[in-house]
């Protein structure tokens, strides 16, 4: 377990009475990139929720690094500790520009004084190579709010690679993106990697083949499966979940995991 | 990216120029007007000093704050009491003999130090900010919640200093000062020195603030106004942050009160009553609410026209000040700064007009849209 | 223990009113995520339009209590407040519908064009209003227990209201609607509902309701340009304590704080008692931020 870098034990929500997450047992090691698959209403999005604070479990905890119990945490105190998350839709300051966006992402673990005064130079440096990254060098002085859904998405992602998470969670980081743009936040995802952990939500079948090494199925608030992609796709249970009640396939590419 | 630092650096440079123009004037004003008026715009000077104090919080960081003028009261408060008890010698003042005290409250002796009053001025009504804010904000009060929180604190302040006669003068408020650190208060000598040190007061608080907001706290700040929440996900906690902005915001309005006091002679609860506080706001939307030097226009510009209408015609005042509210927001939400920026141009007027012909052509789900999208401003 | 009784009475009869008032001010916050803070200027639209109605029928008939000239102005002071916000609704709110702290100071601006019109109007003097016969008097339910007719009656209209209120949002197909706009605006729209026309007809009738508000205060005391500020602010306190837009939660605040404001006035003073509702409904939300009556959901 020193290993893990998350290990969800025994999580349970509800929501009038409604499960959720139903004692949900879930582990991601350290320098892992995961992703996270399953129909609507899994619960994949709530266990987001649930690591980064904004959802209080009703039962269960969430260990981080093998010794902190994250659902105790505010929200703020959690980024501090290394979880970044990218939202589903993108949310970066619309009315900055891009570097300064980037400039409030650096800023997180500054006293305040410190906020008053002018950028050290390492800073802008690290700001420069951070945008460098994500391919928004420039598009510097740009006000977010008028970027494409695509390059937000990527400014978004750079504001959290720029505060060095430990953990990453990114929230189906290629909805609504084109081909072009989904192969290149494929490419940024595998370059983030390293010593970091990455736990993805995608409902994007074609960009799960191609980027994923393990794969874990949520449905009905549990873990249905886990593995490669390839066996994932073979399990039984996986088949019936997607395809089994309702005989036919949900929207974008249920059914692709089944064939 | 060091080009774009010089670039806002170059800006920064180009725009010091009005400001050194606007401080001149202000300094020649003395020799052209009469008293009467230079004792006029020290009033209003005041206001600008009060406007930029709500600006900070409203324009910037997003929370329209209908009480600042208790903020504003209760630094005028200090200073009254200061010079109340100058003017007595440290004795009981009249006021408070007449509603039977026959000893001065503990906690208004102190006042008639000046090491404890004028600390007081800016700390007394930061605290009150400060206290009601972390409260506010912790629970996750925002926009219209805390607006509507703001202003029943303005009523509730007004009418408890109404209500405490003998410790505030009740609806008379605190007045007939006599002298301040030993000058006579309504000397044209010491009216000349209090004008000289508002404009300068007001140049620092435009300093300090145009620091802060160049700064990346005040980045953060235009972060909180445009998605709090990913604020409080990016690392910070927006609760404290939003208090510390209140509360300066509020203690820079207890200087603009403490220096409005002797420049008047008179601090009184209706500086604080709800209509008092809401007008702030129209004095800051009507210079341009996110910029540095609208609120001081707007301050000027809305209380000259009102000492110029109100005394000769009340009631054409109060239907012009009821259209100034909504042609503020309604017309020029950008105000008179956005005409110097160039974005008003025919566009801003017929806006209204273009918004109608907007809902037919887009139908409501369009409007809906954009209307479900789009988060306080 | 008489003293007590009535303390409760008089808290109960300005829960109803407050109600009235805080009820229009749910309704469309609930709808348009809009506060109108000309709303107290509604109520005094709806006292003045009593008083108008009873100036005209004493220039004609010579009788200043008639009781059909009180009875007609009920209504009729609902309609004028109400006709009054549809028109602020559509040639303002509308286009601010994005921006809600705009929408505040816009509807500033309306409350003190109302206030100066009625100034200019009636005057700035309060004018009382005199109530019918049949209205005077009180109720004697135990030796010193005389519970008065009017706050009687100011709570049976209140309570005609909210049953009208129900019938309208339950029982009509228009309610249905209006409901079907709060809960998903888009869908209701795509559906087909004129999301314009649910808009306009709420806000006028919180609007009306206000109005209603004012016709009941006239019976209490008498009624100036201003009457409206001595109750929005308690009515905003309900609104916030009560959960903003949630109707079962303004119920309950509503009565929560008419109590509460009439018992620590009673107990103390007037001002005090103000501030201690305050300092109560502050520490409240810490515990509970959303109000009394939260919405659940993910």
């Amino acid at each position: 377990m020193d290993n893990d870098i998350l290990s969800v034990e025994g999580l349970t929500v509800s929501f009038d009475g409604f499960v959720v997450l139903d004692s949900l047992d879930f582990n991601l090691a350290h320098g892992e990139l995961r992703f996270l698959i399953g129909p609507n209403g899994a619960g994949k999005t709530t266990l987001l929720d649930l690591i980064t604070g904004k959802t209080r479990p009703s039962r269960g905890k969430i260990l981080f690094d093998g010794e902190t119990d994250l659902t105790k945490l505010r929200e703020h105190d959690l980024v501090k500790l290394g979880i970044g998350r990218k939202f589903q839709t993108p949310s970066v300051f619309a009315s900055l520009t891009v570097y300064e966006n980037m400039e409030v992402a650096i800023g997180f673990r500054r006293r305040l004084g410190a906020l008053l005064r002018p950028l050290a130079r390492s800073e802008a440096d690290w700001i420069d190579s951070t945008l460098g990254k994500v391919g928004l060098s420039e598009r510097a002085a740009t006000q977010a709010g008028t970027l494409s859904h695509g390059e937000k998405q990527w400014l978004e992602i750079g504001m959290l690679l720029a505060q060095e998470p430990k953990l990453l969670l990114l929230d189906e980081p290629v909805a609504g993106m084109t081909r072009r743009e989904r192969e290149r936040t494929g490419t940024l995802l595998q370059a983030i990697g390293g010593d970091r952990s990455v736990l993805v939500v995608e409902h994007d079948m074609e960009f799960v083949r191609h980027f994923a090494e393990k794969v874990t199925v949520l449905h009905q608030g549990k873990v249905l499966s886990e593995g490669s992609m390839e066996r994932v796709q073979h399990d039984p249970e996986v088949v019936r979940a997607y395809l089994g009640r309702s005989r036919r396939p949900e929207r974008n590419g249920y059914a692709a995991v089944a064939s | 990216m060091s080009a774009l630092l010089q670039l806002s650096r170059g800006t920064l440079v180009t725009s010091w120029a009005p400001l050194i123009v606007m401080l001149a004037l202000l300094l020649l004003a003395p020799f052209v007007l009469s008293d009467f008026r230079l004792g006029l715009l020290g009033k209003f000077l005041t206001f600008a000093i009060l406007a930029l104090a709500l600006n900070l919080i409203w324009g910037y960081a997003g929370m329209l704050s209908l009480g600042h003028g208790v903020f504003f009261g209760l630094g005028g408060y200090a200073m009254g009491m200061f010079m109340k008890l100058e003017g007595t010698g440290g004795k009981l003042p009249d006021f408070m003999f007449w509603s039977g005290l026959e000893e001065l409250p503990f906690f208004i002796a102190p006042f008639k130090y000046a090491w404890f009053a004028l600390p007081m001025v800016f700390i007394l009504p930061a605290a009150v900010a400060g206290g009601l804010g972390y409260l506010v904000f912790r629970s996750r009060i925002t926009g219209v919640y805390f607006a509507l929180i703001t202003q029943a604190l303005s009523l509730i302040v007004s009418i408890l200093f109404i209500g405490q006669q003998p410790y505030t003068g009740g609806t008379n408020g605190i007045t007939n000062y006599s002298t301040l650190f030993g000058y006579q208060v309504f000397s044209p000598g010491t009216q000349l020195t209090l004008y000289f040190i508002t404009v300068i007061a007001l140049a620092v608080v435009y300093l300090v603030l145009r620091l802060v907001v160049n700064s990346r706290s005040g980045r953060i700040m235009i972060a909180m106004r445009d998605d709090e929440n990913r604020v409080r996900f990016m690392g910070y906690d927006p609760a404290i942050l939003k208090t510390i902005a209140f509360a300066a915001s509020g203690g820079i309005a207890g200087i603009a009160g403490a220096l409005f006091v002797p420049q008047v002679g008179i601090i009184s609860p209706s500086s604080m009553g709800i209509l008092q506080s809401i007008e702030i706001a129209v004095w800051v939307a009507v210079g341009g609410r996110g910029t540095l030097a609208g609120p001081i226009i707007g301050a000027v510009l809305v209380n000259a026209a009102k000492s110029g209408l109100s005394e000769s015609f009340p009631v054409i005042w109060q239907f012009f000040l009821g259209g100034l509210f909504i042609g503020a927001v309604l017309l020029f939400p950008a105000g008179i700064m956005g005409l110097f920026r160039g974005e008003l141009s025919r566009e801003r007027f017929t806006r209204p007009l273009t918004r109608i012909r907007e809902l037919k052509q887009q139908g409501i789900g369009g409007v809906v849209r954009q209307w479900t999208t789009t988060s306080f401003r | 223990m008489e003293v007590w009784a009535l303390q409760l009475f008089n808290g109960l009869s300005l829960s109803s009113i407050l109600l009235l008032i805080a009820l229009g001010l749910a309704l469309s916050f609930g709808l348009m995520n809009v506060i109108n803070l000309a709303h107290g200027e509604f109520i005094m639209l709806g006292a003045y339009t009593v008083y108008a109605l009873q100036q005209a029928a004493m220039a004609l008939t010579g009788d200043v209590s008639s009781s059909v000239t009180f009875i007609m102005a009920i209504p009729l002071s609902f309609v004028v407040a109400g006709a009054v916000g549809m028109l602020v609704e559509a040639g303002l709110i509308r286009f601010l519908y994005q921006r809600p702290l705009d929408t505040l100071l816009a509807t500033v601006g309306v409350g003190i064009f109302l206030q100066q019109l009625a100034r200019s109007i009636f005057g700035a003097p309060n004018v009382q209003v005199v109530a019918p016969w049949w209205l005077t008097g009180g109720l004697e339910l135990t030796d010193g227990l005389v519970l008065p007719i009017k706050r009687l009656f100011i709570i049976a209209l209140v309570l005609v209201c909210i049953a009208g209120l129900y019938w309208y949002m339950y029982r009509s197909s228009e309610g249905r609607r209006t409901r079907a706009v709060m809960q998903n605006r888009e869908m209701a729209a795509s559906l087909g509902v004129s999301t314009r026309r649910v808009d306009n007809l709420t806000f006028a009738l919180g609007s009306g309701l206000a109005g209603l508000a004012g016709c009941g205060l006239t019976l209490i005391g008498p009624i100036g340009p201003s009457l409206g500020t001595f109750y929005i602010v308690d009515a905003f306190i309900v609104v916030i304590l009560g959960g903003l837009g949630q109707i079962p939660g303004t119920i309950l605040a509503a009565l929560i704080i008419g109590i509460l404001n009439t018992v620590f006035e009673f107990g103390t003073t007037a001002v005090v008692g103000k501030v201690l509702v305050f300092a109560m409904v502050i520490l409240f939300l810490q515990w509970r931020p959303n109000g009394l009556v939260r919405v659940r959901g993910r």
